[in-house]
């Protein structure tokens, strides 16, 4: 009764806040595309044309859409495994390492229990890969924990590390008896389910469930209570008898969990196989989404999906244009550097 | 290159501030206030915690922007939008936390302030200024000493040299008695005084009625945001300005001593030859000997920065004992965490609520859950019992007589309302150990005793109290036992009626340290 009095006026408070903050959202990547405009027609293209090709190619058509979920699926996990640890303070870079070993792990799990089906294997696949993933970031959490090592070193420095594990795990143990680079294909029962004949797999579905757990996690539960108290202040919650040690292990090992997953849905859901060097940077375009998001899940969605736009596009550009992968590089680099620059931005205008 | 301000001609005669209004997030801090402060006087700015003189301070020295209202220097009307702004009309603010670089020498520090630093420092043309203004107003620190050796008058006096030197000629203090010693507190009246003769205008914020009437000349009350009254020192006493400063007359809550015979009872806390080791800027404790019995409140008296702060946390288990042992309900606690500190049934009010209690941007409702987390989880903890909280906040804050907004968060209570906030939440559970450092800091009078009578209750009901003060008449009036810290160590353990302040304020300072004011 209490409750209700007294949130009911900041409800639609809240309601125009979502929307102005996604037109502002909006707003910025236009203006992301307009700088990166420049550089096209700097580079001698025609800027409208290339856009109309990004869009067609990837909004205007059902394959194309699906080429960019695709593409979404292993930054929602990655981003997630950035957004989490930072509601206590941790600064998690290590997304590429840990995504690396969670992929390793479940293919391991793949390769070993081949024979199982499928209902029986993928979750132990899953367990598998989220086990890596949290392995490899329990290192830097415990470091941290401890009050050894800040952790955006330790995960920063871990992440080059991973790819040369799987390296030797490849050339050593598991390459096929053709390519010395990948293992062999997976059996069909390792393969995360696809849907309508696209390749958008099973990923996409765990991707969304888990950043809604996430936000019902901080937003109701009282370890997520607990994590924002340590996230606003952790010295005080360590007085206030909040387990501070234990916090920062079990989120850190719970965000490389989450980025072991986007390994085992990658080599599982996408590749099919374990390739050397896979990844591509996903870790990193995780943090970068988080950053852009604001930790926020449904930011999250918006973001990946934006960036995801912004690759796949990309490659066709390469093709229909000939402008060379690269500037694609420019053209996040001018997203992330908006969206960053948001607040000294608009503050002025806006409030 | 360096003016000395006693060449400076621009004196300022006058400030008058016109129908003030701030809010903070729909709260009105200030609510249309007008006040004038003349040169050569000590206006005292008097009022209930909360009451809105740090905003409209804060508000002349442009640290925040008025809704609305106007404000003139010498009957031109200035716009202050930050505190350069209010620097160059000459009015300057020392706040309640001190604002100087520790690693850099006095000198540097106030060089660093100057109005025109020059590229290259003369050092010695500085020092002798410094030396010259200080020796003027009673202001004696050694310029080449570093700022993290000095003691907090010493601070003091560097923050109000560094105004002077920049050439205010309005000073406004901030509750600039709260961190000093009895001594120490008349020797900055005596500077207030010699700087009032030279002309200078004084601000003090304060809600100490004594200190008030001690040295104002001029006394406005603000009350709720709102002015209600000024007037001349000779017109003023004790029960008008209490009267001003608070709608309903104060009942004189009394705190009384009732004993409960200690025999045969198992002590609470017991430290036996407890010592820590220093890690950073703390102080080390040596062979610390300490009982709290139920039924029992144990002052410690000191200096702050004499070990209190550690020995609070080493109560709690935030830092461990490198020798001795510890002993909570009997139980040894030498080596357990802070968690099954908390969860045996000790509250703790660290000394300072905002940066080691509270969680700044979540409501002060979460903030109130957060200690026992466990108690108020639904469902196995995926959800939060809302309503229990309110419930027992309720009943806490019924019985201390507080009120607080609930649904804002917490960084935008006040001082005093943050403190408040943090003793009902640690009094819910009615803990059988409180560990209290400085509980009355930032608490208005009635607030002070409010909290005050919520100890001696617990006490009464059985419950032990570690109470860790620098107020000594607070100590001698609640203290059961009273225990004197210095330089980690326990110098002196005492019946409050078998000793005296002086004793205390002898043992407080340690014999052979010597203070120059006195």
């Amino acid at each position: 009764m209490l409750k209700t009095s007294e949130i009911a006026p900041r409800f639609p408070i809240m309601q125009n806040k979502t929307l102005i903050l996604v037109i502002r959202y909006l707003f910025m990547i236009l203006l992301a595309f307009l700088l990166f405009g420049v550089i096209l027609l700097i580079s001698g293209k025609d800027p409208l044309k290339s856009y109309a090709d990004i869009f067609t190619y990837t909004l205007g058509s059902a394959y194309g859409f699906s080429e960019v979920l695709v593409a979404m699926i292993p930054m929602l996990f990655t981003a997630l495994a950035v957004a989490l640890p930072a509601r206590v303070g941790l600064i998690n870079v290590g997304g590429e390492g840990q995504l690396y070993i969670g992929a390793a792990f479940a293919t391991f799990g793949a390769l070993t229990f081949s024979s199982l089906p499928a209902w029986l294997l993928l979750p132990i696949m899953i367990i598998l890969g989220m086990a890596g993933g949290a392995m490899w970031a329990f290192i830097p959490g415990y470091l941290k924990s401890i009050g050894l090592v800040n952790e955006t070193i330790t995960t920063l420095l871990l992440n080059p590390v991973a790819p040369k594990i799987i390296g030797f795990l490849i050339f050593g143990f598991w390459h096929s008896p053709m390519d010395t680079v990948k293992t062999p294909n997976f059996v069909a029962a390792a393969r995360l389910p696809t849907f309508f004949g696209t390749r958008i797999h099973l990923g996409l579905v765990i991707g969304f469930i888990l950043l809604a757990l996430f936000w019902l996690f901080m937003k109701y539960t009282r370890w997520g209570l607990e994590m924002r108290a340590i996230g606003n202040n952790a010295q005080a919650a360590r007085r206030n008898g909040i387990p501070l040690k234990k916090y920062l292990i079990v989120v850190m090992c719970t965000g490389g969990a989450i980025a072991g997953l986007a390994g085992m849905s990658q080599v599982s859901g996408f590749y099919g196989v374990l390739l050397l060097n896979f990844s591509l940077s996903l870790g990193y375009m995780g943090f970068m989404v988080s950053w852009m998001a604001g930790g926020e899940p449904l930011g999250i969605v918006l973001m990946s999906f934006v960036v995801s736009v912004i690759i796949t596009g990309g490659n066709l550009l390469q093709l229909t244009r000939g402008v060379p992968y690269s500037v694609i590089n420019l053209l996040l680099a001018f997203t992330l550097f908006v969206v960053l620059a948001r607040p000294s931005l608009f503050r002025g205008k806006k409030s | 290159m360096l003016k000395p301000h006693s060449t400076s001609n621009s004196y300022l005669n006058a400030v008058t501030m016109r129908g003030i209004t701030k809010a903070f997030s729909g709260v009105l801090a200030n609510d249309n206030i007008d006040l004038d402060i003349y040169a050569s006087e000590v206006h005292a700015l008097l009022g209930e915690n909360g009451a809105g003189k740090s905003t409209l301070m804060k508000i002349l020295y442009g640290f925040y922007r008025l809704d609305s209202g106007q404000i003139f220097a010498d009957e031109q009307p200035v716009m202050i939008l930050s505190p350069h702004d209010a620097l160059a009309i000459k009015i300057g603010m020392v706040f309640q936390d001190f604002s100087l670089i520790p690693a850099l020498s006095v000198m540097e520090n106030l060089a660093l302030f100057l109005p025109k630093l020059p590229a290259v420092l003369d050092v010695k043309g500085i020092n002798n200024h410094i030396r010259e203004v200080s020796e003027r107003y009673g202001l004696d620190v050694n310029p080449e000493a570093l700022v993290s050796q000095l003691s907090i008058g010493e601070l003091q006096k560097v923050e109000i040299l560094k105004l002077l030197l920049a050439d205010a000629r309005l000073l406004i203090l901030d509750e600039p008695t709260r961190v000093l010693a009895p001594h120490e507190v008349q020797a900055l009246f005596k500077v207030i005084d010699s700087l009032k003769k030279d002309g200078y205008a004084i601000v003090l914020i304060t809600h100490k009625l004594k200190e008030v009437l001690e040295c104002a000349d001029r006394i406005t009350v603000l009350r709720n945001g709102k002015v209600a009254g000024t007037l001349l020192r000779s017109d003023a006493t004790e029960e008008g300005l209490i009267s001003l400063m608070f709608e309903k007359k104060l009942g004189t809550p009394t705190v009384t001593h009732k004993k409960v015979s200690p025999e045969m009872v198992s002590p609470l806390l017991v430290f036996r030859d407890a010592s820590t080791h220093a890690e950073g800027l703390e102080i080390s404790l040596t062979a610390i000997d300490l009982r709290v019995n139920p039924g029992e409140i144990v002052g410690v008296a000191g200096v702050s920065g004499n070990g209190q702060k550690e020995l609070g946390e080493l109560a709690m288990g935030l830092i461990r004992c490198s020798q001795g042992k510890k002993f909570i309900f009997g139980k040894d606690f030498t080596e357990k965490s802070v968690q099954e500190v908390r969860m045996s049934g000790v509250a703790f009010i660290p000394e300072n609520p905002l940066t080691m209690s509270i969680a700044p941007f979540m409501t002060v409702l979460q903030n109130m859950a957060i200690t026992r987390t466990k108690k108020y989880a639904k469902r196995g903890g995926l959800s939060m019992d809302w309503q229990a909280v309110r419930g027992d906040i309720d009943r806490s804050t019924q019985k201390l007589g507080f009120s607080f907004p609930l649904y804002i968060p917490a960084r935008s209570l006040s001082g005093g309302n943050l403190q408040r906030m943090v003793v009902a939440r640690e009094l819910i559970d009615e803990p059988r150990l409180i560990i209290a450092s400085y509980l009355t800091r930032g608490l208005d009078v009635q607030s002070a005793i409010a909290a005050r009578q919520a100890l001696v209750q617990a006490r009464d009901n059985g419950a032990g109290v570690l109470l860790i003060s620098e107020d000594l008449e607070e100590l001698f009036a609640l203290s059961d036992w009273l225990v004197v810290l210095y330089a980690g160590k326990i110098v002196g353990t005492f019946r409050p009626a078998e000793t005296n302040v002086y004793e205390i304020g002898h043992l407080m300072t340690g014999s052979e340290v010597e203070h120059a004011e006195n």
